[in-house]
C-alpha cells in the first residue's frame, strides 16, 4: 500500500510514523511537504504528531491553511483513508474535518505517559482487528488534549458510534479517574460519519513494537493495510 | 488605515483551566474578592482598507475563519482610524 505522511514546520513524529510503515510493515512510504499541493497515489495519509506551526494561536490553527491540506480534504471527501495522530487530530479539527476542538489539559500539565483505551468501535478501517471493547495500550505525550464538543454534537457522535477509543482503567472502566486530561465523556479518538477519517490523541507509532514495550498499536496500521486491500 | 484591537475569549459554556488556576493562586494570596478569572487572548491588527466597513467586513471573515475557533471561542474588536 501507499502512504504519505505529511510534513508541517514543527511535526516531530513524523519519522516514527515512516519507519513502523516502511521497515515494520514494508509498506511504501513518501514524505510529502506541507507547501506542497498533491499527495500523489497515497492510498491512505496520515498527519503526525509534534507541533506543527509551534502551536501558535491554537494547536492546528495554522497548520490547516498549509497548501496541502486542500488536497487532504479531497481525498477525504473522496473516502480516501486519513489517520490524524495527536498535533494530527488537532489539525483534523481545525480544519472541520472532525467535529470538537482541543482545550488545555484539566491538570494544565503536558502528559506523557503510557494509557488504556477502550476499542468502542471496531467496525472502521483502522480497528476492525481489535476486538469490540478490547483495552489497548497506547502512549500519550500532549499539553492540549482536552477534547471538546457542545452536549448535541456528543449526542450525534454517540448515536453513530464516531466515539473510536475511550481512555480506561485496568478493569476497562472509562472513569474519570482514568481521564488522563479532562476530555469530554473520555474521548481519546473519533471517526468521521462516513467512516474514512480517525483522529487520535495516543499514538500507536510509539507502540508498535514489542522493544518499545508494547506492539498494540500495530494492530491499527496492519487494519488499514488490510483493509485497502481488500478494497483494491 | 484602520487599527483593531481584536479580543478572543472562550465562550462561557467553556471550562477554562488557566483561567481557574489563576484565581486559585489570587484566592491563596488573600484575594479573596477574585470570583472568577478568564483568560483569553489580545490581538493589535492595522488593515489598510479606506472604509469602517470594509475593515468590518474583513476582520469579521478573519476572526472567524482564523483568529477564533468558533467552537469553543467569540470574538469582538475596537477600530479606530489611523493616520496612513
Amino acid at each position: 500500500m501507499k502512504f504519505a505522511v505529511v510534513v508541517f514546520p514543527g511535526s516531530n513524529c513524523d519519522q516514527d510514523c515512516i519507519h513502523i510503515l516502511r521497515n515494520v510493515l514494508h509498506q511504501e512510504v513518501t514524505a510529502v511537504w506541507h507547501q506542497d499541493a498533491s499527495l500523489d497515489d497515497a492510498q491512505c495519509v496520515i498527519l503526525p504528531g509534534g507541533f506543527s506551526y509551534g502551536d501558535y494561536l491554537r494547536t492546528g490553527a495554522l497548520a490547516c491553511f498549509s497548501p496541502i491540506m486542500a488536497a487532504v480534504q479531497d481525498f477525504a471527501d473522496q473516502g480516501g483513508l486519513v489517520l490524524g495522530i495527536c498535533n494530527g487530530f488537532q489539525i483534523l479539527l481545525e480544519a472541520g474535518l472532525l467535529p470538537g476542538a482541543m482545550l488545555r489539559n484539566r491538570s494544565l500539565r503536558f502528559v506523557c505517559k503510557p494509557q488504556l483505551l477502550r476499542v468502542e468501535n471496531n467496525k472502521t478501517p483502522f480497528t476492525h482487528l481489535y476486538g469490540e471493547g478490547r483495552l489497548i495500550q497506547v502512549p500519550i505525550a500532549h499539553g492540549e488534549g482536552n477534547y471538546f464538543l457542545d452536549p448535541e454534537g456528543l449526542e450525534q457522535l454517540r448515536k453513530n458510534k464516531q466515539i473510536v477509543f475511550r481512555y480506561a482503567d485496568a478493569t476497562g472502566n472509562a472513569s474519570s479517574e482514568a481521564n488522563p486530561n479532562g476530555s469530554v465523556d473520555n474521548i481519546a479518538g473519533i471517526i468521521n460519519a462516513a467512516g474514512n477519517v480517525l483522529g487520535m490523541m495516543p499514538h500507536p507509532e510509539r507502540s508498535s513494537e514489542a522493544v518499545l514495550g508494547g506492539a498494540d498499536g500495530l494492530l491499527l496500521f496492519q487494519a488499514a493495510i488490510a483493509y485497502l486491500a481488500e478494497r483494491g | 488605515m484602520w487599527k483593531a484591537e481584536i479580543h478572543v475569549t472562550l465562550k462561557d459554556a467553556v471550562l477554562d483551566p488557566q483561567g481557574k488556576a489563576v484565581r486559585s493562586v489570587l484566592g491563596s494570596l488573600g484575594y479573596s474578592a477574585v470570583e472568577k478569572v478568564r483568560i483569553g487572548k489580545y490581538l493589535e491588527m492595522v488593515l489598510n482598507v479606506d472604509s469602517r466597513a470594509e475593515a468590518e467586513r474583513q476582520l469579521d471573515e478573519i476572526c472567524h475563519r482564523v483568529l477564533a475557533n468558533p467552537v469553543i471561542e467569540q470574538y469582538d474588536y475596537q477600530l479606530v482610524e489611523v493616520p496612513r
